[in-house]
C-alpha cells in the first residue's frame, strides 16, 4: 500500500483550490538499474477528485508524470466543511483513497 | 397497435433494467470512468498518434484556452505546467510532450462543478514542444502550445 496523499481544499472566494500531493514512484519503464536491467513501468493511471461524493474531475495519467505527481484543480459550488475525495489506480492495480475537509 | 405498444413496453423494461443495474452498484459510474484507460492514445509513440487517438487532430486555435510553463527548465524533471481554459463548456483537457517516448502525458475530464483548469508537474526527456488540447460539450478541439527548454532530461538519470 502506498503512502497517504496529502490533499489540501482552500475556499478562495467562491473557487475551492484542491492542491494533491501523491506519494508514487511513476516508473516510466525506460529507466535502467544499475544492473543495465530496464526497471518495469509503475505509474498511475488514473485519479479522481469527488467533493461530497460525486465525482468533479476524473484524470487519466501516463508516465510523463513526475515522481510523487502534484495536481492542481478549482472546483466550484464547494463550501468549507464540505468533503475531497481523492482516488488514484495504478498499472499494478495498486490504488489509494484520501479524504480531505475544505477549508 | 399491439406492436407499438409491445415496443414500448419493451424499451421500458430495458431502461428499467439499466436503473437496477445503476441502484445495485453493477455500473457505478466513476468506476467506469476510471476502468477506461485510453491505451491507444497513451501508448502512441508519437505525437500526431497520440493527438489522432484522441480525435483531435482538426483542433483549432483558441485565445482563450492558455498555458504556462517555463521557457527553460533547469530539470526536466519536474516541469511545472498549468493549464487554463476559459473556453465556454470545456469537457477535457488533455497534455502532451511531443518529444517523449509516450507523449500523451494526461487527460482529465471536468464534470458539473469541476473548473477547466490543472497544474501538473511533468517530465520532459528534452527540450520540446507542449501541447494542451481542449475538447468542449459540442466536441469541437482547441490547442495550444509552448515550447520548453530542458537542459538535463527527465529520463535515464
Amino acid at each position: 500500500m502506498a503512502d497517504p496523499m496529502k490533499i489540501r481544499a482552500q475556499m478562495k472566494g467562491d473557487i475551492c483550490d484542491i492542491k494533491i500531493l501523491m506519494s508514487h514512484p511513476m516508473e516510466t519503464g525506460q529507466r535502467k538499474d544499475s544492473d543495465g536491467k530496464v526497471v518495469p513501468a509503475h505509474f498511475i493511471q488514473s485519479l479522481s477528485v469527488d467533493l461530497n461524493g460525486k465525482t468533479v474531475i476524473s484524470g487519466q495519467t501516463g508516465t510523463s508524470i513526475s515522481r510523487n505527481p502534484v495536481f492542481g484543480f478549482k472546483v466550484k459550488g464547494a463550501k468549507a466543511g464540505d468533503k475531497v475525495t481523492v482516488n488514484w489506480l495504478d498499472n499494478k492495480g495498486d490504488k489509494r483513497t484520501d479524504e480531505a475537509t475544505v477549508s | 397497435m399491439d406492436l407499438i405498444r409491445r415496443n414500448v413496453l419493451r424499451s421500458a423494461g430495458t431502461g428499467g433494467a439499466l436503473a437496477a443495474m445503476l441502484a445495485a452498484g453493477i455500473l457505478k459510474p466513476t468506476a467506469v470512468l476510471a476502468a477506461e484507460w485510453n491505451k491507444n492514445a497513451f501508448e502512441a509513440k508519437d505525437s500526431a498518434g497520440a493527438v489522432k487517438a484522441l480525435g483531435a487532430a482538426n483542433a483549432g486555435d483558441n485565445k482563450d484556452l492558455s498555458m504556462t510553463a517555463p521557457e527553460i527548465a533547469e530539470n526536466g524533471a519536474v516541469v511545472p505546467i498549468e493549464v487554463v481554459s476559459k473556453i465556454p463548456g470545456t469537457t477535457s483537457i488533455s497534455i502532451l510532450v511531443d518529444k517523449n517516448p509516450f507523449p500523451l502525458s494526461a487527460s482529465f475530464d471536468f464534470a458539473e462543478g469541476g473548473v477547466p483548469e490543472v497544474a501538473v508537474r511533468l517530465k520532459l526527456s528534452q527540450t520540446s514542444l507542449v501541447k494542451a488540447i481542449a475538447k468542449t460539450a459540442d466536441g469541437k478541439f482547441y490547442t495550444v502550445q509552448k515550447e520548453v527548454k530542458v537542459t538535463v532530461g527527465g529520463c535515464g538519470g
